[in-house]
């Protein structure tokens, strides 16, 4: 048995209370115990985070690359979502 | 990050071999390269791309490891707790880069197993810098001088490289650089204002690893054979040349104020150039080194084997005892200590 049977887990780490937690990267470890371990000792040397989450990568699901046009079309032809979008007269305050 | 597994599927699902579509995705990448953009794991890209970004992560990433072995030497024989210390935090750093290298050469779709059983057998390459012996304690800071400094100017640029992964982990890894470097320049000037017998071994330490951190660039710009494609493809900013010239810069100052000199009787201020001129490299040296033949390129090796193998017991036993976990259910937050926020 070897290091190729250890699955693969994406390590999120809160750098500090009021942030989310953001990927900071990947590794292998045998279960989740370990990885949260491991990221410790990976990612977290300097004092980068107070919080970590560990998640099998094979449990994510990823858009693909390739639908990335249609996928994401719906919302490139709707500026008025965007406050720019709005004209205002000059001088009105706290719009 | 997408695992290999994963990326390999989409990419024969999604791109087939219709020679039409893969021109339409090429244009795409050679577009995105031009824009600065950043290739990312599941995107297409030339199957040269991906060999050379495996070929050159691998190599940084056995480089890091293989690293550890040199400073290691050390560190059962460090002069005080506090350089005890230091340098345990920075072979674990050093553990750490090869690790976020690896995973980053790993997102292109090898295995880590398939990675360390090529560096096993010599069929990829580690720097050809960390074949030299660590004599003195004195080396634990040309190393962290003039190795970690080499490193760190090629390495910076790398930060901009055009595949994301390799980027991403060049910065986590030159922040930890610095401390690296300024560490090795402490220690110098520690021994250069101590006794003379220690000023003496400072010396003699920066005498022996002057022209082999200057040989880490790589060869010559003329003579070196993947450097105008990397410089394409955006992964190289700089020629091995323009920043060897750059680190001499760097280190002529530094080493003026170590209070020591660099074994070089040609190195002097060019005004015209605004660079200092530097006497020829023993390419000769490097060449023997890379073939095999530098003083400790069997150690290394043997050693790497070694620790490889007799951690597999501990590798096996991990992978046992998650077995007999998962096999009881699921391990939930309370097993661990865990909590999700």
């Amino acid at each position: 048995m070897t290091n190729t049977d250890w699955p693969l887990w994406e390590v999120f780490v809160r750098s500090r209370r009021g942030l989310s937690h953001t990927h900071a990267g990947s590794l292998h470890a045998p279960d989740a115990e370990f990885a949260l371990r491991n990221a410790r000792d990976l990612y977290t040397r300097r004092g980068e985070g107070v919080s970590i989450w560990v998640v099998p990568s094979s449990a994510i699901t990823a858009s693909s690359p390739d639908e990335k046009d249609p996928f994401f079309e719906p919302s490139a032809d709707k500026p008025y979502r965007h406050p720019t979008f709005y004209e205002i007269p000059e001088g009105v305050k706290h719009l | 990050m997408a695992t290999a597994a994963a990326h390999e599927t989409d990419r024969t699902a999604a791109y087939g071999t219709d020679d039409g579509a893969t021109d339409a995705y090429e244009r795409a990448f050679d577009a995105a390269v031009a824009a600065d953009e950043r290739i990312e794991p599941r995107d297409w890209m030339p199957d040269a791309y991906r060999a050379t970004l495996v070929r050159q992560i691998a190599q940084h990433a056995h480089s890091e490891i293989i690293g550890m072995q040199p400073e290691a030497n050390w560190i059962t024989r460090a002069p005080s707790l506090r350089r005890k210390a230091i340098l345990m935090a920075k072979v674990q750093d050093e553990a750490g880069h090869g690790l976020y290298l690896y995973s980053a050469a790993e997102t292109l779709g090898t295995s880590r197993e398939e990675l360390l059983d090529k560096l096993h057998s010599g069929r990829q390459k580690y720097s050809s810098i960390f074949n030299y012996p660590t004599l003195t304690w004195a080396d634990v800071g040309a190393i962290g001088w003039l190795v970690d400094g080499a490193a760190i100017t090629n390495q910076v640029p790398l930060c901009r490289c055009s595949y994301g992964p390799y980027a991403r982990a060049m910065v986590r890894i030159c922040k930890e650089e610095s401390f690296h470097q300024r560490q090795g320049y402490e220690l110098l000037l520690a021994l250069s204002r101590g006794t003379p017998e220690q000023h003496a071994m400072a010396q003699d330490a920066v005498d022996r690893w002057w022209w082999p951190s200057l040989m880490m660039f790589g060869p010559p710009d003329d003579e070196s054979q993947h450097s105008a494609q990397s410089m394409a493809w955006k992964i190289k900013r700089h020629s091995n040349d323009e920043l060897r010239q750059r680190f001499v810069d760097i280190c002529v100052p530094q080493a003026e104020s170590l209070g020591l000199t660099l074994p070089d009787p040609d190195l002097r201020w060019n005004e015209e150039r605004g660079h200092h001129d530097f006497g020829p490299i023993d390419w000769t040296e490097f060449w023997e080194v890379l073939k095999g033949n530098g003083p400790c390129n069997e150690q290394r090796i043997t050693q790497r084997r070694q620790a490889h193998d007799e951690g597999a017991w501990v590798r096996e036993a991990a992978a046992a005892h998650a077995a007999k976990r998962a096999a009881r259910g699921p391990l939930t937050t309370e097993t661990t200590g865990a909590t999700r926020a």
